[in-house]
């Protein structure tokens, strides 16, 4: 049991930690602690981060199986922690202003991150569902936060109930599976879709799972809730659930169909394979229209998870590879440009419209700049990184037999630069407008130019992330 | 057919019916009561696997908590059912059309089940020999499942701090009760004796 605990000790740190500081904050000066347990928490992350990325060792399974902890699990959690850290930091002086930084803010994030924690290292269905719904449920609220505005409050109830409905498809799947595979533990699972037989039960239970999981990552056709949700929740929120639940979600959807169907690659890939092609031609096309600078931030994540889609159909280690290294850069793109955003005012007024763009680089030469890399990078223009995460999951998708899903991932890339660049070209040759403000707090300008920096010089050996990927797809894909 | 089958079957058709009627009764109140009705018999049909303790737990918590709390809400809630029904009516098409899908897919899956060797003696006998039904119950809920059921009250944790977060608000324009000024209040100053005269105010 003492060996079982070890094992969890970050998540029940994190836990205890979200509980006590609760505490702290309804005893003394509730709300004006918040400063303060928001640089806490982004402390607490950090520490837990380095604790996990630099003392994890080989693979531990705790409770008989139910929570493994190995080099997948450690990946995933260090890039979720160190987003959600980032965010909160980000996210200070504009909550603060905003009259939004409640002292349960950061505890919920907190819960949520316990939660995210947990699903990339469950290794049965309950464990996976608890995680799943520790995670969400913390969401929702912090979703609504803004509850005096008819759209954040929108944003929350509708993520709330395509929530709910995402999660009934996937204890749908998770039944069939208890029912066909007789245990919910994904060793049994495994053992029981083997590759010359899958039950029909099985593979209804698969599609169903794979249903719910295609929710939470919001892959098309599943995708309806993202421009909403992203529009309505004040912008820190939005910032956040573009990091780190992402990674979360696909950490959870890697685990599920290599642990638990992973001999059963065939079956699940043309499922994956057709998420992607969808997410990324959904998320490149209906952005076009959109003039909302978070709308189409919503639709950049819908393509964007496509593209992390497309490793993960490939069904190899290589695959799970390309995706880790996909999503980590995914993320660190995603804290620049919400830092920027999160900066977007004009007389104090949250400002949204990109048209708002216009000759921004006349005013601020050094932030356009830093958003010109950022927007490139997204596009996946050579030679930045945000190029090498695309090459890395064509490639995976090139060497498992699938050249088609390559050639529709680089059309539809070239079809979503077009938004992307209209940004750049607001920015330099649009037409005179009302500047925007200069100011921009410290943080979001440190996370700016730090984000820009990395898609610059993470071209060299991508800071170096190679190495813990390919131990992390090895620990998953067996 | 002994009187075990026979309990079944009534307990079953019963269970079935409850919960037809709960979805198609028009009185929302009458919907509640069916579905108390239909607690009720599967609580028997606990009893009748051996698991009375899950048994007892359904009706003191689903019937004598859960419902009555759905009862309320649905008197004191001012709710148009009838208005909700009409515009439910305009996606009855779609609506049976995924129900058919569904219907055809629970048929294919049930085709293929296949019962497990022991599938039969375990249904026979649900509480392991010589262990009482919360015992057991205990055993797996803080030993095995401990995680789970930390997680089940961490989430439950984050559900309240979400209701509180959502709607308390700290209004300064009310009175509110101040009990220790109430005890220091002092009964000299409390009262004031005004002597008026006829036909005058204050």
């Amino acid at each position: 049991m003492s060996a079982d605990l070890t094992i969890l000790l970050p998540e029940i740190v994190l836990a205890v930690y979200a509980m006590a500081a609760l505490l702290f904050g309804v005893y003394t000066t509730k709300d004006k602690t918040a400063p303060m347990l928001t640089w806490g928490t982004a402390g607490i992350f950090a520490v837990l981060a380095f604790w996990i990325g630099f003392n994890g060792e080989g693979t531990n399974a705790a409770l008989g199986g139910m929570f493994v902890d190995d080099g997948f699990s450690r990946f995933a959690k260090v890039v979720i922690l160190i987003s959600a850290a980032a965010v909160l930091v980000m996210s200070e002086s504009y909550m603060a202003k905003r009259n939004l930084l409640r002292f349960e803010y950061p505890l919920l994030i907190a819960l949520a991150a316990t939660g995210m924690m947990v699903m990339v290292s469950a290794g049965d269905l309950i464990v996976l569902y608890m995680g799943l719904e520790l995670q969400s449920l913390s969401l929702y609220v912090v979703a609504s936060l803004r509850r005096d505005s008819v759209k954040s409050t929108e944003a929350g109830l509708k993520y709330f109930v395509l929530g709910a409905l995402s999660s009934g498809l996937l204890l749908y799947g998770c039944s069939l599976t208890y029912g066909y595979a007789g245990t919910t533990m994904f060793e049994g699972v495994i053992a029981a879709a083997n590759a010359e037989h899958i039950s029909l039960g099985l593979l209804f239970g698969l599609v169903f799972i794979v249903a719910g999981l295609a929710f939470k990552v919001s892959a098309a056709p599943f995708h309806m809730w993202t421009p909403d949700v992203y529009e309505g929740s004040p912008t820190p929120v939005t910032a956040f659930f573009a990091t780190a639940p992402k990674m979360a979600a696909m950490g959870l959807f890697a685990r599920v169909v290599h642990d638990a169907f992973g001999n059963v690659t065939a079956d699940w890939g043309q499922i994956v394979a057709f998420l992607s092609v969808a997410s990324m031609f959904l998320g490149a096309v209906a952005a076009i229209g959109q003039r909302d600078i978070k709308r189409l931030m919503a639709y950049s994540s819908i393509a964007h998870m496509g593209f992390a889609l497309m490793g993960l159909a490939s069904g190899t280690a290589f695959g799970v590879q390309a995706m880790l290294v996909y999503m980590a850069i995914y993320v660190t793109m995603n804290v620049g440009t919400f830092a920027f955003i999160l900066s977007m005012e004009r007389d104090g007024q949250v400002v949204t419209d990109i048209g708002a763009l216009n000759l921004y680089s006349k005013h601020e030469p050094l932030k356009a700049l830093a958003v010109l890399i950022l927007m490139f990078s997204l596009a996946g223009v050579p030679p930045l990184v945000g190029f090498f995460g695309k090459f890395y999951v064509l490639q995976a998708a090139v060497q498992a037999d699938m050249a088609w899903l390559a050639v529709a991932g680089v059309i539809a890339s070239v079809i979503g630069a077009f938004y992307y660049l209209r940004i750049v070209y607001y920015m330099y040759f649009g037409e005179e407008t009302e500047a925007l403000d200069p100011a921009m707090a410290p943080a979001q300008w440190v996370f700016l130019m730090a984000s820009a920096a990395i898609m610059v010089f993470g071209v060299i050996n991508l800071f170096g992330i190679e190495g813990p990927a390919v131990a992390a797809a090895a620990a998953l894909v067996n | 057919m002994t009187i075990a089958d026979f309990t079944f079957y009534v307990f079953a058709i019963v269970v079935v019916a409850a919960g037809l009627f709960t979805v198609i009764s028009r009185n929302p109140v009458h919907s509640v009561l069916w579905l108390i009705l239909a607690f009720l018999s599967s609580a028997g049909l606990f009893v009748l696997l051996g698991a009375e303790f899950v048994a007892m737990l359904l009706i003191i918590v689903y019937v004598g908590a859960v419902a009555v709390l759905f009862l309320f809400v649905v008197m004191m809630l001012d709710v148009d059912f009838a208005e909700l029904k009409a515009e439910m009516a305009k996606y009855v098409p779609l609506a049976i059309l995924i129900g058919i899908v569904l219907l055809m897919q629970l048929g294919l899956v049930f085709g293929t089940w296949a019962f497990s060797d022991q599938a039969e003696g375990l249904r026979a006998a649900v509480p392991p020999e010589d262990t009482h039904n919360t015992a057991a119950l205990g055993r797996l809920l803080y030993d095995d499942y401990i995680l789970l059921f930390q997680l089940a009250g961490l989430i439950l944790l984050v559900a309240m701090i979400g209701a509180i977060v959502l709607t308390l608000r700290h209004r300064t324009d009310i009175k509110r009760q101040d009990i220790l000024a109430q005890i220091y209040r002092d009964p000299a100053k409390a009262m004031e004796v005004k002597d008026i005269k006829p036909g005058q105010g204050l």
